[in-house]
């Protein structure tokens, strides 16, 4: 090895140590510097990524809490309920930081050939924070309270091809499905779908807020506060800190003073306007993950103009994605293009064409069309996401160079998705992340879909939608995905400015394991298990 | 004192007919809002059948008029009922946040009033002279920042750069008394600030007001010097419209903080209402703006029987 690689290997061991440099660039870098593979993995293990510490109380100041939220997993919505869903609660399945699919209380899952039979083997070793042991009766009074006719829980639809859970002695249980979905594992993962103390009658308990999750609650208020403490017995690796301060704190500049003052030592959300500036100081690391939560502006596909591909794709074709990603993001997200899979996803297809700003050849479809000097309404609302106004009216802008007039409707913001969306022909909508592109394409893509919000019919996209979810094998699965993306962003009714990125910052004295996993804020929301505090 | 007890007792009853006439504004208020609690509790991730479920659950599909004298029927009898969207008890969700909004309303008044009455009549003594014309122009700064912004302004150089407050407010339960002064002394500030102009000119403008009477020139003529013309003759005449003034500032403090409470993350009551009012949570917005209207009805009658005490001409009226 040459002297040069080995500044080059220290100054990458040095990064990695920091936090400052992410596992798979390590890797990458190490190659530039002619280290194998193999020797990389052990480098970034042993040597640069440093031991977790154990102890210390994590304080955390969490966005997006109200006062009225409890502890049901049926109506959970914010990000406070999500954040402590992961540290108190624990579920069948989890997302790694590298991005794979994990166990949580599941030790290890298989199908069935057709895909529509799951068998979840559970650990043995999992234990409510009141002391009872979890089983798998546990799990079905979970998986339970999402189903039935009565249920009000958020998640039904998700479980809505679930015809039966059995279990097969205290540790295994079988869900049983009306037809294929290779997913079902990825679908566990639902920040609903919390694993709860059931009650002899076939309920859960939720109530109480007991879990069986890394830390227990010693006292707390929704849109306040959670104390937490670790849960000895917990089942998995980590919960490397003593205890947990939960801090609710809605206000954006409040929770940058407190990260900055060193009043907490990591928040969930940072301003995307002041993150520049928060980088810049060297007490603090700001991450920046690019997530499957995208921005959509769908198009009723049966409704005039929209219902000709040529209008649709002329509208596509007027949106300047990198300026509004550039402008309305501050950067922190990438553009889209117009199939709902992102780069955060499992079977991403990559390679495919982006569809870039073109105003002429969208003047040249709308001709024709025949619609020439097109006008429609926009709605949006401010709620959606900050920003979402002015991306609208930005793309207005850009989109009169195609000779489209583009009319702004500012929408209340109280009642959006129950007056506007699914409602007005043309209007934006934010999407939370979901686990895989099947789960997305089923709840809003699926031709008969309640939330089809395009209102879009492909009978081969349907057709590969169905197919996908029988197949097992995943080279095979990539290839559907890439059909779909294809066909999505050539065909479909729904325009993508951008995915957002989940941008959140922490003290640097706050380790991370240097992969964070997509699925929301904060590592997946897991990070209380699985940061640590480096003396 | 037979009248006054009459005025008072009078006044709690029109107090209570104005608290009925409010429920029932804030409850059709609450109806119109777009969009409805089911709705709202559930996100974008409502189906129409989890929708209807929950509404049902929630009592939610009898008609306006039944559930707002059901409502009635308990309150009446000192019953707030339930919070819709968490079932727990109204008085449980905004009891100890009232308690909050309530000390920091106290910690904030004694610092305030003295330090507003006090600074009047030194002004209203030094008047027309620099510190006068200082004093005012900072004080009505103050009062035409926004409290946000003063709080920002607060916590950038005594929190951020000199590291001598904390930040954020958040209490905890085994926090000792002066830690708890430590911790909540900014965003007290930021309500001092607020609320000492109003007062401060007030005093000033009553006593100088006063100061062109004939008495007060006899006062002067027999040589008494001029802070005790101010202290002795002039303010307990000006007391009345002072009150008055600091009454208003008072339930200010307990009213108007919402913002004071986003900024300083300080677990008061404002938040609880905002949250409840997106979430259409209709018995704790009720409960928390006749909590409210009660403290105006009952401060504008403490001023009034304060303007009267102090005012021997309208204790033993002709």
């Amino acid at each position: 090895m040459t002297k040069k690689n080995h500044e080059l290997i220290h100054r990458l061991s040095q990064a990695a140590r920091t936090g400052g440099i992410s596992r798979r660039s390590f890797m990458q870098q190490a190659a530039v510097a002619g280290i194998t593979a193999s020797t990389a993995t052990g480098l970034w293990t042993g040597t640069a990524a440093a031991q977790p510490k154990t102890g210390g109380t994590f304080r955390v100041g969490i966005h997006d809490n109200n006062s009225s939220d409890t502890h049901n997993p049926g109506t959970y919505l914010s990000i406070q309920q999500i954040f402590l869903a992961h540290t108190h609660r624990s579920y069948l399945t989890l997302i790694n930081t590298d991005q794979t699919l994990g166990g949580d209380v599941a030790e290890e899952w298989t199908g069935s050939e057709d895909a529509s039979a799951w068998t979840f083997k559970l650990r043995e070793n999992v234990v409510f924070h009141d002391g009872r042991k979890m089983t798998a009766d546990d799990v079905i009074a979970s998986m339970n309270f999402h189903r039935g006719d009565a249920t009000t829980s958020a998640a039904k639809a998700l479980l809505a091809d679930v015809e039966d859970i059995t279990k097969d002695g205290d540790y295994a249980v079988t869900f049983h499905l009306t037809g294929p979905n290779a997913d079902l594992p990825w679908l566990m993962t639902d920040y609903h779908l919390c694993i709860l103390p059931a009650n002899d009658d076939g309920s859960i308990e939720w109530e109480s807020g007991i879990g069986s999750g890394p830390y227990k609650i010693t006292d707390g208020e929704f849109g306040i506060g959670f104390s937490l403490v670790r849960h000895d017995d917990w089942h998995l690796e980590g919960a490397y800190f003593d205890a947990v301060e939960m801090l609710a704190i809605n206000d954006p500049n409040a929770r940058q003073t407190a990260l900055v003052t060193g009043d907490v030592d990591a928040v969930s959300a940072i301003d995307l306007k002041t993150m520049a500036l928060m980088a810049r100081n060297p007490q603090l690391v700001v991450e920046n993950v690019p997530s499957a939560s995208a921005i959509t502006m769908p198009m009723f596909c049966d409704t005039a103009p929209f219902d000709n591909v040529d209008v649709r794709m002329a509208l596509k074709l007027a949106m300047n994605r990198e300026e509004i990603v550039e402008k309305i993001a501050f950067g922190a997200a990438i553009p889209g293009n117009d199939f709902h899979h992102s780069p955060a996803q499992p079977y991403y297809p990559e390679g495919l064409d982006q569809l870039s700003y073109d105003p002429d050849k969208a003047k040249a479809l709308l001709a024709k069309a025949g619609a020439e000097g097109l006008t429609v309404n926009l709605s949006a609302a401010e709620s959606i996401f900050s920003g979402a106004v002015d991306m609208c009216v930005l793309y207005a802008e850009q989109a009169k160079a195609a000779g489209i007039t583009i009319n702004v409707v500012r929408e209340p913001n109280d009642g959006y998705y129950s007056d506007v969306w699914l409602k007005k022909p043309f209007c934006a909508v934010a999407w939370g992340a979901r686990p895989t592109p099947d789960v997305m394409y089923s709840l809003a893509y699926k031709s008969d879909a309640a939330w089809n919000e395009s209102h879009w019919q492909n009978a081969r996209f349907n057709e590969l939608l169905l197919e996908g979810k029988s197949e097992l094998n995943d080279d095979r699965r990539s290839e559907i995905y890439r059909e779909m993306a294809t066909l999505a962003r050539d065909d479909g009714g729904t325009i993508i400015p951008f995915f957002r990125n989940f941008v959140y910052g922490r003290r640097s004295n706050v380790q991370t394991t240097g992969e964070l996993a997509a699925s929301w804020e904060m590592d997946g929301c897991r990070a209380a298990s699985r940061w640590w505090f480096e003396a | 004192m037979g009248d006054i007890t009459k005025l008072i007792a009078r006044r709690l009853g029109f107090g209570l007919l104005t608290l009925l006439v409010i429920s029932i504004i804030i409850f059709f208020m609450v109806e119109l809002l777009p969009g409805d609690i089911a709705e709202a509790v559930l996100g974008q991730g409502a189906t129409p059948e989890t929708v209807a479920a929950l509404r049902e659950q929630m009592g939610l599909n009898d008609p306006a008029l039944v559930r707002y004298f059901s409502w009635l029927g308990g309150a009446v009898v000192g019953d707030f009922g339930n919070s819709i969207v968490t079932g727990a008890r109204v008085t449980e969700v905004i009891g100890e946040r009232f308690i909050n909004t309530l000390f920091l309303a106290a910690y904030a008044a004694v610092i305030a009033v003295p330090f507003a009455v006090v600074l009047g009549i030194i002004v209203a003594l030094l008047r027309n002279t620099l510190f006068d014309r200082v004093a005012n122009v900072l004080t009505l700064t103050s009062i035409s920042s926004p409290e946000f912004f003063l709080g920002y302004i607060l916590i950038l150089y005594l929190s951020v750069k000199t590291s001598m407050f904390p930040a954020i407010a958040s209490l905890s339960s085994d926090m000792s008394f002066p830690e708890l002064l430590h911790r909540t002394f900014l965003p007290a500030l930021t309500l001092v600030l607020v609320v000492t102009a109003h007062m401060m000119r007030m005093t000033r403008a009553a006593i100088i007001n006063l100061l062109a009477s004939p008495y007060i020139e006899m006062a002067r003529l027999k040589g008494t010097p001029p802070w005790r013309v101010i202290v002795r003759h002039a303010l307990p005449n000006a007391w009345a419209p002072i009150i008055n003034v600091i009454a208003l500032n008072l339930a200010y403090l307990i009213t108007g903080v919402v913002l004071v409470e986003v900024v300083f993350v300080y677990p008061g009551i404002g938040q609880a209402l905002v949250d409840a009012v997106s979430k259409r949570d209709f018995p704790v917005v009720q409960a928390c703006c006749l909590i409210f209207a009660a403290t105006f009805i009952l401060l504008n009658l403490a001023a009034d029987v304060g303007a009267i005490l102090t005012n021997p001409r309208l204790r033993h009226p002709k």
